[in-house]
Formats: structure tokens, C-alpha cells, sequence
């Protein structure tokens, strides 16, 4: 594609068989973000299975493209910071922000201490205003139709704050993508909003090839004169790049960009598919891992021990968790109206 | 006096000097038309948005959640089926995420029959939006109550729903607005954008004050004694003309100005039929499921021993469109002449 060739303040990417073009103390944050993300699915997954929930979704297979996504959001509330408007595959990138866990598993069990719906919303439909993130919705691509709302007060605003939106590849045939993409891009009136695409080739059970003739999602943008890119969401190393790279370009530029991102589906759609594990897809997690080991960065055996602590830790938050009262019913009519 | 569009107008002027609205925004909203209605003419805030009416309601809810305070318009509520979801959206935002989000944005939106429009500038919208719980919906019939549900709707924390009767938005009214001048030629030489070209011309707005009617207050717009008429828009002035008529067979009705949809003022409606014994609900959206059904239901759950005979519903057709002949339109909705029909039937039932 002819938008990508011009390229913005990239920094030289190095083979993997090389250096690592980032340094090791990032490297090993994102894996430890990835894998407690990892985790924590895993565990929604397994509560979801003992009855200790009534539906599963998330993000398990796209985690390397959600932490560096979560480590280059600029926190906090207000226009002043990143705005955030999810779709439900997004727990890596909370973990990645800061978030603790405990959150996640109250949700799945929907206990009256739900931090994000008070009981009210399934799993991994995250919501945090002290971060600007918006309410995860079940309605596919309605949040785009949102973003260039928030991104219209952003740049009104000046300063750096930008807004992203994330959502998949099959709800892009919905109406909400086109209007993001014409809403962020008016002639003179361009918004700063990271438009992003997790390509996981499934919608439910239908093959992204079956529905859409467009070859990459990306080219959408190209009519609108929105810079665009496609890239490996499941190499952590190259989103981080792509991402940094994006982000500065919307940042400085205010103006949109669209990432397609090409990631895995490891537990398919959610708990109405079974929530099994598929060894069809590629795991970045594995692949990651392999790579540290390679590069003496990490050993089997600490991966190992890492994984074990933080499945210990999820239990232990899983027990105290189940305890915990469901919301009154009484509490029905609260919160209708602010 | 003002008519109706010109008192959202200078509410809509208010907002933005006073009350923090920062963008008024929608298909042909800002210059050089300033709304199919000229609602939103010579205001400061208004841009003309893409023909995408998802992507309106999408850029009002994203500005209320950044703190700017938005007021959008979808031209003609015929269009704004398209939104119904983000609607939703918008009303279950605050409860779904257990109160951590508010949306302060208004929407408006011109409904009703009385132009000729036909099958798609005729549509209510009142039936469908009284479905969408977390909104505020509101709906004038004289321009002082537009101005002052506009200034309530502008000072909300919530989603509010400003339906505006299209066949009163022409209607001047019969009290003033704060600051309004009293010469109709002047208010028009100064609000109205002249036609031709208008790319130098700017409002030079009245100094209008704080008048606001507050959100779930109903109006008796005239008193009664045996039976009440409970309606709102279009077909209100025609519940009070009606009743005035039947003043002289010696009936004596209670007209009942709704102007808030939801939350809607159960106690002077309740008060008015413990009074009377009888109601009429009218209203011109389609009668199944309709928002009259839902006040039936309450007057006779909770009135029934009050009641000296049955309530009634006044509605439009169920049908697919109200047709552009002017004998189907006005077989279509509620008319002067079938109010008083009603509320003639009603006065002479006996327990
Ligand atoms: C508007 C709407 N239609 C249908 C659904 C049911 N549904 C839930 S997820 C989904 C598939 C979404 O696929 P994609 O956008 O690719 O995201 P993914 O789940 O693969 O990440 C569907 C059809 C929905 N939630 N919302």
C-alpha cells in the first residue's frame, strides 16, 4: 500500500535473531503483563466452568498486541488524557494500564463489588472513568461511532490526548466503522483517534473471507485519506513499534489512524462456544517465551515458576471472591439516572 | 410573540452564554440554513454534521463523556430509527457501569403530522422513546414551555429527549419570553436569518433571561370539572380549543398539558381524575403500544374506584404512514373535530 511506504519517526527494527530492538526490562514487563493476562483468563474461564458465572469473553490470543497497546495509553480522567473505548477482548491491556485483577473475577462472578457494573454487565465489559474508559458495550461497533466524539473534545482541548477505539474484524461491516472513519476524517476537522482493528478471521463462526471481499481492512482507509497499517498482533516486539509508531503520529498530527492487527483467537468466541483451546492458532504467549529463552532472557523454569505464582495468586483472589455477596436486588432503580 | 422556533432558538443562545452547551449540531444545522426549522439560526455553536445519524448520536455521547455538553438534532424523528440502539445505549450508560458515567446531552428532534409530510415527515416519535428507559423526554406546546424545557434539558446531568411538535414550531406564542422584545417585526428583524445570501448577517439576540420549566411538571391549561384531558403537542391546543367549544354545551373539562414524557407528573394527572372521574388520553403516535396505553393502565390500576367511567385513549391509526392526501392525513391522526367527539362521549357516560 502506497500510505504505508511513508514512514513516520520509525525506529530501525532489528531481526529477532539479532538484538532485541527494545530493552530487556520492557520486554520482560510485557511478558509479565501477557502472561497474568493470560492468566486471568484462564481463570474467568475455569470459574466460568465451576458455575461461578453465566458467560465467559475475553482476550486470550491477544495479548501481544493489548499490552503494548495498554503501555502506551496516557492514563487518567478527563479530555487532558487518552479516551478509551473498547470491545470485550481487552483485559490485557487494563493489566498492562495498572489494573488489578480481583476486578475482572468480581465481574465473572458478579458480585455487588464489581468495580466495573456492579453486577450488572458480563465478564470483560470493563469500565473505569477514573482511566476514561468507556463502558464496554455488547452491541458490536458502537463504540466507534462514539470515539470521534470524545476525540472532537481532545482536540478542541490542544495538548496530546488522543482516543482509541478497538474492536474486531467482523463488526467493521457495521455501519458504526464507516462513520468513525468518515466522522474522524472531515476535511480541516481531521480528530485524533487510533482506530484499531483486531483481525482474529472470526466473527462467532464465520470466516472473515466468507462475508467481506475487502483483502485487508486496513485499505478501508485509504479512500478517506486515513494512514493505515496491517501488522503481526502477535509478535509483542513489532506491535510495540507499530504502535509507538502510530500513536506519535496521531498524537502530533491529530489526526486518525487505523491499525489492523492480526491476532488469535485461543479460546474461541466465548463460553457459548465451549471457552476450549485451540492448538490450530498461533500463541503469542508461547511464541514470546521462546523468543526470551533464545535471547537469555527468560528460562523455562522461571517462565515456569512465574506462571505458577500468578495462577496462585488468581486462585486465592477466586476464593475470596466467591464469598463476596451479589448485589441487592433492591438496587435495581439505582444509577438510572446520574 | 415568538413562535415556537424562534424560542428554541434563543433558549439554544441562552445555553451557550450561559449554560455551557458547546456544540449544537446535526444535518443542516449550522449556516448557512440553521436547521430545516431554522431552530438554530445565528447561534455560535452550531456546524453542520455528515448525513449519519448513528454517527450523531455516537459524536453526542462521546462529547457528553469528554464533558462538553452537546445538543444534537436529528432533522426528523423519521430518521432517527436508525439510532435506536445508541439510544439505549445512551439511556443505560450511567446504570450500567453502576454510576461511574453520566451523559449530559440533549437530542431534538421535530415530530408529528400537521405539515403534509407524509409517510416519512409525519412520524411520533413519543410511543418509541417512552420504550428507552435513562432518558428524559420532553415536549412543549407553546414557545415559552419550549424555551423553558429547553433550559431544563441544557442544565441536565442525563440524556434528555426534546421532541418538538413540527406543526407548532410556526405558532407564535401568547406570553412573552424573558427579554423578549415585543414587537414581533423586530424579534424577526433581529433572530431571523434574512434570506439570500448570509454570510455576513449575525444574530442580534434579545437579552433574554433564565425562565425554565422544570423536567416532569405538567401544566393545567384550563380547569374543569367533569372529565380531564391529559395531552401534549400537536394535539394539545386542540384539547383546549375542544374544551373550550364544550364550554358552551355546558361541559366542563380539565385540560392537562403533559410536557414532560418521563419522568411525567402522576400527581396532577392522579389529582385531576380523583377530581373529575373521567379521563381522555390523546396523543397522535400509533395507538398499540402506545404511551396513552401505559397511562390507561396506571389511571385504571391505581383510579379505578375513582373512576365514573371507563378511561379512554385518543391515538392515531395503527398504520404504516399517514398518507400525503390531505383526507388521509387527517383520518390518520386525532382532529379537532374527533377530540371533541370524545370528550362529548366520555362527558355524557353515567356510572
Ligand atoms: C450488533 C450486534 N450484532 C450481533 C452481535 C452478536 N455477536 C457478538 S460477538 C459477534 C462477532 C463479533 O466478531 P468480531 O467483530 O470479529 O469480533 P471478535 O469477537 O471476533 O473479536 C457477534 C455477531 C452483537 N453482539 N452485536
Amino acid at each position: 500500500m502506497a500510505r504505508e511506504a511513508k514512514k513516520f519517526s520509525r525506529p530501525a527494527l532489528v531481526t529477532h535473531s539479532d538484538a532485541l530492538p527494545l530493552d530487556s526490562a520492557l520486554l520482560l514487563s510485557m511478558h509479565g503483563h501477557m502472561l497474568r493476562a493470560r492468566c486471568l483468563e484462564e481463570r474467568l474461564i475455569a470459574m466460568y466452568k465451576q458455575g461461578h458465572g453465566y458467560f465467559w469473553i475475553g482476550g486470550p490470543g491477544e495479548e501481544a498486541f493489548n499490552v503494548p497497546l495498554g503501555l502506551l495509553i496516557k492514563k487518567g480522567q478527563g479530555p487532558a488524557f487518552d479516551f478509551l473505548h473498547f470491545h470485550y477482548r481487552q483485559s490485557a491491556t487494563l493489566l498492562a494500564m495498572g489494573e488489578p485483577t480481583i476486578g475482572a473475577l468480581r465481574q465473572m462472578k458478579n458480585t455487588a463489588t464489581d468495580p466495573y457494573s456492579g453486577g450488572r454487565n458480563f465478564a470483560g465489559h470493563f469500565s473505569k472513568r477514573e482511566w476514561n474508559v468507556a463502558p464496554v458495550t455488547s452491541p458490536i461497533e458502537v463504540q466507534y461511532a462514539m470515539a470521534p466524539g470524545t476525540a472532537l473534545a481532545q482536540k478542541r482541548l490542544g495538548g496530546d490526548a488522543i482516543t482509541i477505539v478497538t474492536g474486531g474484524d467482523a463488526g467493521t461491516a457495521e455501519g458504526d466503522f464507516a462513520s468513525c472513519l468518515v466522522w474522524s476524517s472531515r476535511p480541516g476537522q481531521e480528530l485524533p483517534v487510533l482506530i484499531v482493528v483486531t483481525n482474529n478471521r472470526w466473527g462467532i463462526s464465520t470466516p472473515y473471507g466468507q462475508v467481506q471481499g475487502v483483502q485487508k481492512i486496513s485499505d478501508r482507509a485509504v479512500a478517506f485519506g486515513i494512514r493505515a497499517k496491517t501488522i503481526d498482533g502477535n509478535d509483542p516486539i513489532s506491535s510495540y513499534l507499530e504502535l509507538k509508531e502510530a500513536f506519535e503520529y496521531v498524537r502530533t498530527e491529530r489526526k486518525p489512524y487505523l491499525v489492523e492487527a492480526n491476532v488469535s483467537r485461543l479460546y474461541g468466541h466465548s463460553s457459548a462456544s465451549g471457552a476450549n483451546m485451540t492448538t490450530a492458532e498461533a500463541d503469542c504467549l508461547a511464541q514470546f517465551e521462546a523468543l526470551l529463552q533464545r535471547h537469555g532472557l527468560l528460562t523455562a523454569a522461571k517462565a515456569k515458576a512465574m506462571r505458577e505464582e500468578i495462577t496462585e495468586q488468581l486462585l486465592a483472589e477466586a476464593r475470596l471472591v466467591r464469598d463476596e455477596p451479589q448485589p441487592d436486588p433492591s438496587t435495581i432503580f439505582d444509577h438510572i439516572y446520574a | 410573540m415568538a413562535n415556537m422556533a424562534q424560542a428554541i432558538r434563543m433558549a439554544l443562545h441562552y445555553a451557550e452564554e450561559n449554560l455551557g452547551v458547546t456544540d449544537i449540531f446535526g444535518e443542516d444545522v449550522g449556516p448557512p440554513l440553521g436547521g430545516v426549522f431554522t431552530c438554530t439560526q445565528g447561534l455560535k455553536t452550531t456546524w453542520n454534521s455528515p448525513l449519519d445519524e448513528r454517527g450523531i448520536i455516537g459524536m453526542a455521547m462521546g462529547l457528553a463523556m469528554a464533558g462538553q455538553r452537546p445538543v444534537a438534532e436529528i432533522q426528523f424523528c423519521d430518521y432517527i430509527y436508525n439510532t435506536i440502539d445508541l439510544l439505549k445505549l445512551a439511556g443505560n450508560t450511567c446504570w450500567s457501569s453502576n454510576g461511574q458515567w453520566n451523559l449530559p446531552l440533549v437530542v431534538m428532534t421535530p415530530v408529528g403530522s400537521g405539515i403534509r409530510g407524509s409517510l416519512y415527515h409525519s412520524h411520533s416519535f413519543d410511543a418509541t422513546a417512552t420504550h428507552i428507559p435513562g432518558w428524559k423526554i420532553v415536549m412543549p406546546s407553546t414557545p415559552l414551555d419550549a424555551y423553558g424545557l429547553m433550559l431544563a434539558a441544557c442544565e441536565e446531568k442525563n440524556p434528555v429527549m426534546f421532541l418538538k411538535p413540527k406543526a407548532l414550531l410556526r405558532i407564535k406564542g401568547e406570553e412573552l419570553i424573558p427579554g423578549e422584545p415585543g414587537d414581533d417585526k423586530q424579534l424577526s428583524k433581529a433572530i431571523d436569518a434574512p434570506l439570500g445570501d448570509r454570510s455576513a448577517w449575525k444574530a442580534q439576540w434579545p437579552a433574554v433571561g433564565k425562565h425554565v420549566v422544570r423536567i416532569g411538571e405538567a401544566k393545567t391549561v384550563r380547569a374543569g370539572e367533569h372529565l380531564t384531558v391529559v395531552s401534549y403537542g400537536r394535539t394539545l391546543p386542540l384539547c383546549a380549543k375542544a374544551a373550550a367549544t364544550l364550554a358552551g354545551e355546558g361541559i366542563s373539562a380539565e385540560v392537562i398539558d403533559l410536557r414532560t414524557l418521563w419522568p411525567y407528573d402522576w400527581a396532577a394527572i392522579s389529582a385531576s381524575i380523583k377530581k373529575t372521574g373521567k379521563v381522555l388520553f390523546v396523543n397522535e403516535d400509533t395507538e398499540v403500544t402506545n404511551f396513552g396505553e401505559h397511562l390507561l393502565r396506571r389511571a385504571t390500576e391505581e383510579l379505578f374506584y375513582e373512576l365514573l367511567a371507563p378511561p379512554k385513549l385518543l391515538a392515531g391509526k395503527f398504520l404504516p404512514g399517514i398518507g400525503l392526501a390531505d383526507a388521509l392525513e387527517m383520518a390518520s391522526v386525532p382532529q379537532q373535530g374527533d377530540i371533541e367527539t370524545a370528550m362529548r362521549a366520555l362527558a355524557a357516560q353515567a356510572p
